[in-house]
């Protein structure tokens, strides 16, 4: 039988779904969004209070999730791999790193009773948290599982049966989520690795990334897929591109992070340059 | 005169390492968006690029992403100490710049053959120009340095 792709709209807004998951997911998100902004108008009116910008943040995490999941960018997705590379750009990357900015295992914390809290600061302290959210696992489940994707029959299995695509990108934005929070997190993270562990990590993964999507644009991978050569070409470099975006964006936010606890540390101990101006 | 200021010119060399990860990063950002993007002299890809070229290329590029914003960011922590001379600034800005694109015209260019500066044309004058407009920024960023020494160890500031 030729593999030719099923048309689309054929099936309903789906496309080979039994039910059509637009309207739960968006449901879901809308939910993720509306327990954040209650948990954050309760604590403003704590002393402590909750940061306007990280309720922006949250926001406009879960309008890219819904913007790169719901019908008209999943049904490009489909078609066109450059869709494919945005939609996993947005997934994996963009939306991660808004989300893991706004904190939400802080707000969490903050607003569970104070014996539950304690028994989430323990999970979060326990070994098996500890080994999953060290940079390197974090690495590997992230941009190996690209690897994986993209180098083996994967990407061509994913692409016909819709719910093996939905764990792919489920396990796409886990992974995202764990590597940018490893990394640049402002959530507690006990035992987390020291600067220059997490800006390794960084740098392992942006060079990775950089490498599979040369080797997607020079062997035109994924193989085994409907995509004509020049859409694989077109693909690989916004997938390039857009990956150095994501990358630039995580290391202003490991080194905005470090420039804080640096001026905390700097208004205790300043250089001796500058207390030698300081008296002119 | 040495005993005139006995302060270790700590800051100073650091404004010169920070300036130097910024001047690199801008080169960078330079040759993807001129000759990359604008001119179309480069290639993205380029058949004859050899694997370990493509790894070299990818480490290397990312190093250069995080290179600008750690120097953007070391700037800014010296700064807000009021520890940024404007000389060793500049020194390292040209001594980076230089550094890097006579890096990319010899070893990305030429030892590694992961792209050429330009296609179809007699590569000679575009090879010579390109290093050598990274020798004079290298140079340049030298006699700066020096100069900033001098400056530092000469007076009161």
């Amino acid at each position: 039988m030729p593999t030719a792709p099923a048309p689309h709209g054929g099936h309903g807004p789906a496309g080979g779904w039994p039910v059509d998951p637009s309207a739960p997911l968006l449901l879901l998100l809308l939910a993720a969004a509306v327990a954040y902004l209650a948990a954050a108008a309760a604590q403003r009116w704590t002393p402590r209070g909750w940061s306007g910008r990280r309720c922006a943040l949250w926001l406009l995490g879960t309008a890219l999730l819904a913007a790169a999941l719901l019908p008209p960018m999943a049904e490009w997705a489909h078609r066109d791999l450059r869709g494919h590379v945005l939609q996993h750009l947005l997934v994996g990357m963009l939306a991660p790193l808004a989300l893991v900015a706004a904190a939400p295992a802080t707000l969490a914390l903050r607003s569970l009773p104070v014996r539950t809290r304690g028994a989430v600061a323990g999970v979060l302290r326990s070994r098996p948290v500890h080994l999953l959210g060290h940079p390197a696992t974090a690495l590997v489940l992230s941009t190996g599982g690209m690897y994986l994707l993209y180098l083996t029959p994967l990407y061509a299995a994913a692409h016909a049966h819709p719910p093996l695509h939905a764990a792919v990108l489920l396990h796409v934005f886990a992974a995202g989520y764990l590597f940018t929070w490893s990394v640049a997190g402002p959530d507690p993270a006990p035992r987390r690795p020291g600067t220059a562990v997490r800006l390794a990590a960084l740098l392992a993964a942006a060079a990775a990334h950089s490498v599979l999507a040369k080797t997607m644009y020079a062997d035109l991978r994924p193989h085994g897929s409907p995509h004509p050569p020049d859409q694989v070409r077109a693909a690989a470099e916004l997938m390039y591109y857009g990956g150095d975006l994501a990358g630039l964006l995580l290391a202003v936010a490991l080194f905005a992070a470090w420039y804080r606890r640096a001026g905390r540390a700097g208004t205790r101990r300043p250089t001796r340059e500058a207390i030698r101006r300081g008296r002119q | 005169m040495p005993h005139a200021t006995p302060a270790p010119p700590r800051p100073a060399t650091r404004t010169l390492g920070a300036a130097a990860l910024v001047g690199a990063g801008i080169t960078a950002a330079v040759d993807e968006i001129v000759f990359h993007q604008l001119l179309a002299w480069h290639h993205f890809y380029d058949r004859a690029t050899p694997r370990i070229g493509l790894l070299a290329d990818g480490l290397l590029h990312a190093a250069e992403l995080i290179a600008v914003v750690a120097g953007l960011f070391l700037l800014a922590d010296l700064r807000r100490r009021r520890a940024v001379a404007p000389l060793p600034a500049w020194a390292g800005l040209l001594l980076g710049a230089g550094a890097f694109q006579l890096f990319d015209g010899l070893v990305n260019h030429k030892l590694l053959g992961l792209h050429q500066i330009r296609y179809g044309v007699d590569l000679l004058p575009y090879d010579l120009a390109w290093n050598l407009a990274g020798a004079a920024l290298l140079a340049a960023g030298t006699v700066l340095a020096l100069a900033a020494r001098r400056g530092g160890r000469a007076g009161p500031d």
